[in-house]
């Protein structure tokens, strides 16, 4: 009998195509999953509708020219990455950047982090189907890029950073304008925990959902957030701290569950530690120079630079092989979507397909960087 | 452990191993193509190597040669090394892959097949992953030339 049974239900795997246009991909990724029902047999990502091919641009380009290309990388870390290259030619040039820049540059850095993270909780929540926290999201978000369109013209892609240092000094109404931030998004930011961390229909659609181990988030090369999340400490910024993240105090945030939540709630804490960092740096922000002055035409030494950086999503990493000229021999940009897009596959398989929106979310994918 | 140590302990434990001169932070140490898979199991499961976390994997173009390049590091004890391993030939490169011991290779080596064309012996999925099937050609190589798509500077 039971034998009848399973050969008439006997299910039958099928194909479905998510993307490349649909609203959670943010962007344009293209999903071919496998599925037995609803559950989640095989997660094959397809990729390559926005690849630009910006390392073989950057044989072609020069050092200085190479930072304008990262912003258009990871749009929402565009600081993070400009900065990266910045610390490539600076450790070539041997140079050593006044103090002033590095307090500037970890102040925007971190208020880069958290209109990243604020564009990301919106948008995770309007995945899910709550509109309000897209608004509340960005309603946060326009201080952010108002401050940064006054200090250089640019709201998204900057540019603010030169190799030796920045490209002019901050206004004079910077400070007071981003204390006056502080003081409204400490208000505020509990209110997106009141929104989102505590109602129980996000809690349901999140809880468990998505699981990926310590040891597959180190195996599967998931940095950020994202791994921190199941408890992998990788913050670049505490292992190996650059510009002034050696002058501040801050917790790294780590959780061992491993699930759509924890992912969550990593984000929701590095805003609070992204706050303490501004508030520890904005007050003593020495005077001096904003650069060092570098020849017209760089040419780094003949050599292997590796640096790398905590963005929004995880670690970027700048490989660039010189071999004396004013363009580099290779320049390769690690960059963390790419691989945190590697674990969707082991994350998603065995859930539901209304989970994959949940699952992609708080991965917090951006396709350009994925795709460079 | 720092740099010096690693370079000792390598070069004691596995004695084929060379290490080029090369002006950089990291540790580089070059690995025969046929001892590839030996020397990564080896570095993943040496209690005090560890090395589990690849971040990055790529290749190098040079006049006469491929290379390909393995940035690792260890979660637990925080030391890196940078593994490299010539192809020997430009015409068509292969290298066994790594994506059994690292899966994040996966992605990575299908990258640099596509944008390289060093194939990766015993691969699972082997194809393009950003341009389409259907292109000729690898884009990152040195001498590659496309009328239509290449901006001159």
């Amino acid at each position: 009998m039971s034998e009848v049974l399973e050969q008439q239900f006997k299910s039958q795997e099928y194909f479905i195509n998510m993307g490349p246009q649909h609203p959670s991909t943010h962007g344009v990724l293209r999903l071919m999953l496998t599925l037995d029902g609803e559950i989640i047999k095989k997660v094959e990502p397809h990729l390559g509708y926005i690849h630009r091919s910006i390392e073989k641009m950057c044989e072609k380009d020069s050092y200085q020219q190479i930072v304008h290309l990262t912003d258009r990388m990871d749009y929402l870390s565009c600081h993070i990455n400009n900065e990266a290259v910045c610390m490539v030619v600076e450790k070539g040039l041997e140079i050593e950047i006044p103090d002033r820049v590095k307090y500037i540059r970890t102040i925007i850095d971190e208020l880069t982090r958290l209109s990243s993270h604020q564009l990301w909780w919106g948008v995770m929540g309007m995945d899910l189907g709550a509109i309000t926290t897209f608004l509340y999201g960005f309603r946060d978000r326009e201080i952010i890029t108002d401050i940064f369109e006054e200090m250089c013209g640019a709201r998204l892609t900057m540019n603010y950073n030169i190799p030796g240092g920045l490209m002019f000094d901050i206004p004079p109404t910077f400070q007071k304008r981003v204390k006056d931030f502080i003081v409204h998004f400490k208000k505020k930011l509990p209110e997106y925990d009141e929104l989102l961390s505590e109602n129980i229909i996000f809690k349901n659609r999140t809880k468990g959902i998505g699981y990926l181990s310590k040891e597959d988030a180190i195996a599967y090369g998931v940095t950020g957030p994202s791994a921190r999340a199941s408890g992998f400490a990788c913050d670049v910024r505490k292992q190996k701290p650059y510009a002034a993240y050696d002058k501040v105090n801050f917790n790294e945030a780590l959780d061992t569950a491993g699930d759509c939540f924890a992912r969550y709630k990593m984000r929701i804490q590095e805003m609070w530690e992204s706050l303490s960092i501004i508030e520890q740096l904005i007050e003593n922000i020495p005077e001096g120079d904003i650069q060092v002055k570098t020849k017209a035409v760089i040419k780094l030494p003949v050599g292997e630079f590796y640096e790398r950086v905590e963005t929004a999503r995880g670690e970027l990493g700048i490989y660039c092989v010189s071999d004396g000229k004013k363009n580099p021999y290779r320049f390769k940009f690690r960059s963390p979507g790419f691989s945190n897009l590697s674990a969707l596959d082991k994350m998603s398989r065995g859930s539901k397909i209304a989970d994959l929106v949940a699952i992609m979310s708080t991965l917090d994918l951006v396709i350009p960087d994925i795709d460079r | 452990m720092k740099r010096e140590e690693l370079q000792q302990y390598l070069s004691d434990k596995f004695g084929t191993l060379v290490f080029p001169e090369i002006a950089a932070e990291i540790l580089n140490s070059e690995v025969k193509k046929e001892e590839l898979i030996t020397f990564c199991n080896f570095l993943k499961a040496d209690e005090h190597l560890h090395f589990d976390f690849l971040a990055s994997l790529t290749a190098l173009d040079w006049p006469e040669d491929m290379e390909v390049i393995y940035h690792l590091r260890s979660s637990e004890y925080g030391h890196e090394l940078v593994l490299r391993v010539k192809t020997g030939e430009r015409q068509d490169p292969k290298v066994d892959t790594v994506c059994r011991i690292w899966p994040t290779a996966e992605f990575h080596e299908r990258e640099v097949f596509d944008l390289f064309g060093i194939r990766f012996n015993d691969h699972p999925d082997l194809r393009r992953i950003f341009l389409e099937d259907d292109w000729v050609g690898f884009p990152m190589r040195k001498d590659y030339e496309d009328e239509i798509n290449m901006v001159e500077l």
